[in-house]
């Protein structure tokens, strides 16, 4: 029994390290051929070069989809973490009736196929009367992103100690006070973290932006458009991998972020206590 | 001491005070989260009710006609090109998310049991590249699995085929192959937490009472993350019933989902109501489906028990 004890951690390691190659893998390919002198995608390289890159910032389309795409990350961002904020401050902070399913139907979009909401919001915002534009991208980006953005923030705001609030209240400071300066140290991290991961979700996301766009192209759609010449691969596995570190990049400051907060709250807390 | 010098009386006032206190507070709690409330209400419950209304509608050239019809659902359900896509799609789904699940549940299993202290380091690896673009995940398959890919060329070039082969791309298993990629960390997750919260004294009571590693693992602790596996299957199984974007590059012909079909009354084909039929139709089966898996996997975890 020990044998099999002492050989199942080494056995499922194995297993382990199999299934980050095969997460990782796929994506690998992306910078490896974004450096390829050959057109097509294939073994052995050809020759290494950085042209697909050079010529990255030669495309007038390319660059009105990059602006695009930061303008509606910022905005979809800063509006979907306002909104997460308000909503996961009154989960974790208040008890109330309906609480529970209130929460289900925010974090709905999270679990329903991205193709329904997209078409479900097209619908309205037709009769509406609302003319398709970065606008109306904008709209349906945050409601993806709120769901995503409460998980972050209720892991923040979670075990948040309120007598720190009351105990700077009874001292005398004021509730605008209060939330400035005890209530907003403690859960900046986790509201940037929020930030970071809702421009990074609204970056990639490309079915809502491909059903909800007008003429303007985000940077997903720009690549769905290239996608159909062959000979334009080399260029959008470039953009693609800038796209991949960028998401990278903003995601690993964004978990650091998140776990500070999460555990700056519980130490806090546990220090009071 | 103190306690009974504060005595009863003050905490009877609490007492009085507290009704309208916890009022208040429940609706400090509504106030604040209305916002995010109505945002969802006007932009996925209005728009779901929308949906829901066009499916009973008729499409007449530029016009919609508003009188009660089912004639969208007798179209979805039995014209055969619909009734085989919606077929195909739940096929997809299901296939994935059993293979999602089963694969993803070792490696949730190895990182709660075995992770030490890299716990949440293996967690940080699992989750980083599903935060890349969806959409380039999905070409990156195209790359490996195309005719002149990264497969074909591999394989090639170690002498185990000749020439290339055309039938790993555009088809449903290139489908199922980059849907399964897709969502691994969305099946990992949840089995993780549910792992997490198993009580390690119940495996080792089992282990003392005689029940060698592998039948104390399947009587103790695969019943009780049971809740984890349930949730991982919904959570692949819903969405990718509806996935557009890995049917129209990797899919080919073989591979179309109905989710395409959608998008092309919506587009070419505009005819609203029978793609808000379809919508409505995909939806209610796949939450049949996803119904009967749960139901499955409880009775399931009944018997091993």
């Amino acid at each position: 029994m020990t044998a099999t004890r002492r050989f199942l951690p080494g056995w499922l390691s194995s297993y382990a390290t199999l299934y980050i190659l095969f997460l990782y893998l796929p994506v690998i390919f992306l910078p490896i051929f974004s450096i390829n002198t050959a057109a097509t995608p294939k073994f052995p390289l050809s020759g290494v070069t950085l042209h697909w890159y050079e010529d990255l910032p030669k495309t007038p389309a390319l660059i009105d989809a990059t602006w695009n795409s930061l303008i509606v990350g910022v905005s979809a961002s800063i509006l979907s973490t306002v909104l997460g904020i308000l909503a996961a401050r009154s989960i974790t902070r208040y008890r109330y009736p309906g609480r529970r399913a209130i929460n289900g139907l925010i974090m709905a979009p999270l679990v329903l196929p991205e193709v329904i909401v997209a078409i479900s919001m097209l619908l309205v915002m037709l009769q509406l009367g609302l003319s398709l534009s970065l606008l109306t991208v904008v709209l349906g980006h945050v409601l993806v992103c709120i769901p995503y953005s409460m998980t972050v923030l209720t892991s923040g705001f979670e075990g948040f100690d309120r007598s720190l609030e009351e105990a700077s209240a009874d001292l005398g400071e004021s509730a605008f006070g209060t939330f400035r300066r005890v209530t907003l140290p403690m859960v900046a991290p986790a509201i940037i973290s929020s930030l970071l991961v809702c421009f990074t979700i609204s970056l990639d996301e490309f079915i809502i932006a491909f059903f909800l766009t007008g003429t303007e192209a985000t940077l997903p759609i720009y690549i769905w458009g290239q996608l159909r010449f062959a000979a334009k691969l080399p260029g959008v596995l470039a953009l693609g991998t800038l796209l991949l570190f960028a998401s990278f990049v903003l995601m690993t400051i964004a978990e650091i972020l998140r776990r500070r907060a999460a555990r700056r709250t519980q130490n806090e807390g546990g220090l009071y206590a | 001491m103190t306690v009974a010098a504060e005595g009863s009386p003050p905490l009877r006032i609490a007492g009085a005070r507290r009704n309208p206190l916890l009022q208040s507070e429940a609706v400090q709690g509504f106030a604040l989260i209305s916002p995010t409330f109505v945002y969802a209400l006007i932009l996925l419950v209005l728009p779901i009710l929308v949906v829901i209304a066009h499916s009973f509608w008729t499409q007449n050239y530029l016009t919609i006609d508003h009188t009660f019809t089912l004639e969208n659902y007798r179209i979805a359900l039995t014209e055969p090109i619909y009734r085989d896509l919606l077929w195909r799609s739940l096929y997809i789904s299901l296939t994935v998310s059993l293979l999602t699940v089963a694969l993803a549940y070792p490696i949730a299993y190895f990182i709660s049991f075995h992770g030490g202290r890299h716990k949440s380091l293996w967690l940080f690896l699992i989750t980083i590249p599903f935060w890349t673009s969806y959409l380039l995940r999905v070409m990156s398959w195209k790359v490996i699995l195309g005719y002149n890919g990264v497969l074909n060329s591999g394989l090639m070039g170690l002498g185990i085929i000749s020439e290339p082969s055309d039938a790993l791309l555009y088809n449903s298993t290139a489908v199922i192959i980059t849907l399964t990629h897709a969502w691994a960390t969305f099946a990992i997750l949840p089995i993780f937490v549910s792992l997490e919260k198993v009580d390690r004294t119940l495996v080792e009571a089992a282990t003392d009472l005689g029940d060698g590693p592998l039948r104390s693992f399947l009587r103790v602790t695969l019943p009780l993350s049971a809740p984890g596996v349930i949730s991982a299957a919904l959570i692949v199984m819903i969405p990718t019933v509806g996935d557009y974007v890995t049917p129209k590059l990797v899919g080919g012909k073989d591979g179309v989902m109905i989710a395409n079909t959608i998008q092309a009354q919506f587009g070419k084909a505009s005819n609203w109501p029978l793609g808000a039929a379809l919508s409505v139709t995909t939806m209610i089966i796949v939450s049949l489906m996803a119904g009967a898996t749960v139901l499955v996997i409880r009775a399931l975890q009944r018997l091993a028990r």
